[in-house]
């Protein structure tokens, strides 16, 4: 069965061509791609990819104009039916802008940009996006972002570690994230947004292939195979 | 009618730019800074006919993200 996936791209993103060579790569489907100003999405879509980027080149703040755009209503609507949403990096941040995730991506502890590689733990290995991977398992996965800190107040925290939707930890400081977070689903599961970028590590040339496992997993979730 | 939103970071919330330009300041000698915390400022002309609700409405939706800031709107006189 074939895999139906889109990708959104808004006026400044840039790893739109990447999520889409992924998501094809893995699935053996090219996905549709979405401009921003489209207020409908295809039909029977089985996963939304939200790229990252600078949408709107993070005017006011990272992802706010975006989560306003008039795609994001439709791409609200699919998530609250139960649609399959990936937000990564600069996608991470649009979801939280738009109410789908809780909580907010400040600027980094550090105050640089942060590009390398980093070490992140599968905290949550039961999720749809996650279930190829080992619970605890060591992941690699490239980051490159300025506001990846995240924060949400500390009954937040404690809600959503109590109701394991972290799904990714980071292993090493990377922005200074409350609780280390990278990666955290929404209360029905079928929300993920992460700031490292698991479309950048899916074929040997990449460096890496951890991020595999991520795209495997929904793709295997959602249409078998 | 020009009203100013001035968006400030909630207290607790940890404001790395605040602090940069904390240092900065104490590197350029000046004492008794305690503390900074940087915010936005954003100037509006509206007309007549938008009300109170509407402009707080547009900070809640927009101009601020609840989550991490709060808002003071300030109508100047013309």
């Amino acid at each position: 069965m074939a895999f139906t996936s889109a990708v959104i791209t808004f006026p400044g993103s840039n790893c739109d061509r990447d999520m889409a060579v992924a998501l094809e790569k893995v699935s053996g489907t090219a996905p549709h791609r979405v401009w921003h100003g489209h207020s409908d999405l295809p039909q029977g879509l089985d996963f939304i990819a939200v790229p990252g980027g600078f949408s709107y080149g993070d005017y006011l703040r990272c992802g706010a104009i975006a989560s306003r755009s008039p795609i994001m209503q439709a791409v609200v609507a699919a998530a609250e039916r139960g649609v399959p949403v990936l937000g990564v990096c600069n996608g991470f941040q649009v979801l939280t802008e738009s109410g789908l995730l809780p909580g907010a991506l400040l600027r980094n502890a550090g105050l640089n940009f942060v590009c390398r590689e980093v070490a992140l733990e599968v905290a949550n290995a039961q999720s749809l996006f996650t279930s190829a991977y080992e619970a605890g398992q060591v992941i690699r996965v490239p980051v490159a972002h300025h506001d990846g800190n995240y924060f949400a107040d500390d009954a937040t925290l404690d809600r959503i570690e109590g109701e394991g939707r972290v799904a990714f930890r980071y292993a090493e400081e990377v922005n200074g994230s409350a609780r280390s977070i990278a990666g955290l689903l929404n209360d029905a599961g079928n929300v993920l947004g992460m700031m490292p970028h698991p479309e950048r590590a899916i074929e040997a040339t990449h460096g890496g292939t951890d991020g595999r496992g991520l795209f495997e997993s929904a793709i295997r979730g959602l249409v078998g195979a | 009618m020009k009203i100013r939103v001035h968006v400030s970071l909630k207290p607790g919330v940890l404001d790395p730019q605040g602090r940069a330009i904390h240092h900065s300041l104490e590197g350029l000698g000046f004492a008794g800074v305690n503390d900074v915390r940087a915010g936005r400022l954003f100037e509006l002309d509206v007309a007549e006919t938008v009300t109170d609700e509407a402009i707080d409405d547009m900070c809640r939706k927009l101009l601020a993200n609840m989550v991490i800031e709060n808002y003071r709107i300030e109508k100047v006189a013309a």
